[in-house]
């Protein structure tokens, strides 16, 4: 079937003139529609810079003391490299480790919460996971029971997800005081919807036929998802596991910022206390993590692959 | 439990302003071997389907022996599904489990939930599997993962997942369309030997009269939702399947284009 035969109201054009025509008048609308798009995102684009200040003109003091106008981005830019100017150590040649150790002059107590960032993470990504697999089968169009529990499931998942960690860190502060076990619920609820979303869109790509052969063995729900659907979707669940790992590594070393455990903490304490050295430290211990993990679970994702495509 | 024939009432089904299956009516002894033939679109699967419930009817009834099929839910309903098994032409494996697992899903309706999430079968069940696959001759694949089998070993193993269920009904939906004439012909010898020798009702759509002639002992044509003719084979003249496929101007329409027939000698 193709495209103009399900176009109603147009025919098909009968002699190769009468085609190249329509095709022209096809083009002219194409480009027209293109223009007009592009028109509504230039004049949205104009819009929400002037919301948000973009083109503010604010006043700075210039060398000579006197003070003039200049355009916030020109005048905010420098401000940045003076901040990072304030967090870069000063390391020398001549006493190269004591100034390391002098910027890492934390390490303990650092080294105690990135193992309770990574903790965090885990855990989280455990209760995510738990969670997000067991909701993406109801929440599958083509796998839901019935139309309520898709609905009921899949507003579930939203507003789990929809919620950023820190906000659902900010709740469980509030529940269950200042520690890792804030952190564990808060990224592990935000993990579960957004793993949740992402395995029930593989769920809802998988071939129905193996389902339709465990039904006509009289098999349950239960029992098609657990023989037809789990094992279509088990590498493809790993691998979104193993990103969000990595994901949640990230979100644990800020939730620290509002009380919920891990590295967070210390950047909050940082940054009251002026010591924006502390805040480059910390910056290089995260970033590291984040990279090591990266590469670990990269080198898992193939594994996982590799033993697919073997068996 | 289920003894006995099948009989279906008035069966019919509309999807929307279409009918797939215009009142229907038949009455099918047990140890019977049904071919339902027809041209795709006549209603043969939606039929099939609504003999085990995978689709419900819109009006009309199934029976079995003195069960109403048609009222059955849950739990009678799974048993029910158990008690005729069905094969299909794309066979319907699940691809990545191995083919013992498969075959063991046909015993899925006697497991209670745990054992049958945690993918536990007991020593019986698994003893059974085997002889299942050994009937089909192919234990050698025992282990194997279903989906690299080719097409007439997937299909054998989803004849032994059916074996597996002890029905008492056999539902085959164009099982061997999908299949060369070799791996064709030891299909429907499985389950001409599965109707001779354990006595099973199979109720088979075929796209192929050859077939159909050579193995069933009584033939349903089906047009449009409807039943055209329904008789012995050799009753189906050259002049009833010009009827059943409208074959208008195809004058020289013949079965032995669509032929499968492989004569095999063991």
């Amino acid at each position: 079937m193709t495209l103009t035969e399900t176009r109603p109201g147009s025919t098909l054009p009968e002699t190769p003139d009468a085609a190249e025509a329509a095709f022209r008048a096809r083009r002219r609308r194409a480009k027209l529609n293109t223009g007009l798009v592009t028109g509504m995102l230039v004049v949205l684009i104009a819009v929400t810079a002037h919301l948000g200040d973009f083109f503010k003109m604010v006043q700075v003091t210039l060398d000579d003391g006197s003070r003039d106008w200049r355009w916030i981005v020109l005048a905010g830019l420098p401000r940045l490299g003076e901040f990072i100017a304030l967090t870069l150590p000063s390391i020398s040649f001549e006493s190269f480790a004591a100034d390391i150790v002098e910027w890492f002059w934390r390490w303990q107590v650092w080294l105690r919460l990135l193992i309770e960032t990574v903790l965090i993470a885990f855990m989280a990504t455990t209760f995510g996971v738990v969670g997000g697999f067991l909701l993406s089968f109801p929440a599958a169009r083509n796998l839901a029971p019935n139309a309520w529990v898709l609905w009921l499931s899949r507003r579930y998942l939203e507003i789990a997800r929809t919620v950023p960690e820190l906000v659902w860190a900010l709740i469980f502060v509030f529940c269950f005081g200042v520690g890792p076990m804030a952190g564990v619920l808060a990224v592990g609820l935000h993990s579960a919807g957004a793993l949740g979303k992402l395995y029930s869109e593989v769920n809802e790509n998988i071939d129905m036929r193996p389902l339709e052969g465990v039904r006509a063995a009289g098999g349950t729900w239960a029992d098609q998802i657990r023989y037809g659907a789990v094992p279509q979707v088990l590498p493809n669940i790993i691998s979104y596991t193993l990103l969000r790992f990595e994901i949640n590594v990230r979100a644990s070393s800020i939730i620290g910022y509002v009380g919920a455990g891990g590295l967070g903490q210390e950047i909050r304490t940082a940054l009251s206390f002026q010591e924006y050295t502390d805040l480059s430290a910390l910056f290089v211990i995260i970033f590291v993590t984040v990279i090591v993990i990266d590469y670990a679970s990269e080198k898992v994702r193939h594994r996982v692959i590799g033993m697919e495509a073997d068996r | 439990m289920y003894q006995g024939r099948l009989q279906l009432r008035a069966l019919t089904r509309r999807f929307g302003a279409a009918t797939a299956v215009d009142a229907v009516g038949l009455d099918i002894p047990a140890g019977q071997f049904v071919g339902v033939i027809g041209r795709s679109g006549a209603g043969k699967s939606t039929l099939l389907r609504l003999i085990n419930r995978l689709i419900e009817p819109t009006e009309g009834q199934v029976l079995f022996g003195e069960t109403d099929i048609t009222a059955l839910k849950g739990k009678a309903l799974r048993d029910w599904r158990r008690a005729c098994a069905m094969i299909f032409q794309q066979f319907n494996l699940v691809d990545r489990l191995d083919v013992l697992t498969n075959v063991l899903v046909g015993r899925l309706a006697d497991r209670g939930f745990f054992p049958s999430m945690a993918m536990q079968f007991s020593d019986n069940d698994r003893a059974d599997a085997i002889a299942a696959l050994d009937r089909l001759d192919l234990v050698g694949q025992t282990l194997q993962r279903a989906g690299t089998l080719s097409g007439g070993q997937q299909q054998r193993v989803a004849i032994a997942r059916a074996l597996m269920q002890r029905p008492r009904l056999m539902l085959a939906d164009e099982p061997i369309a999908s299949l060369d004439p070799g791996n064709a012909t030891k299909v429907m010898e499985a389950l001409r030997q599965i109707n001779e020798d354990d006595g099973l009702t199979v109720i088979v759509n075929l796209h192929t009269l050859d077939t159909a002639r050579e193995y069933c002992d009584r033939i349903v044509a089906m047009r449009e939702g409807r039943v055209m003719f329904d008789g012995a084979a050799q009753h189906l003249t050259d002049k009833v399947v010009r009827d059943i496929y409208g074959s208008d101007g195809l004058d020289d329409f013949s079965e032995v284009v669509t032929s499968t027939k492989v004569k095999i000698s063991a």
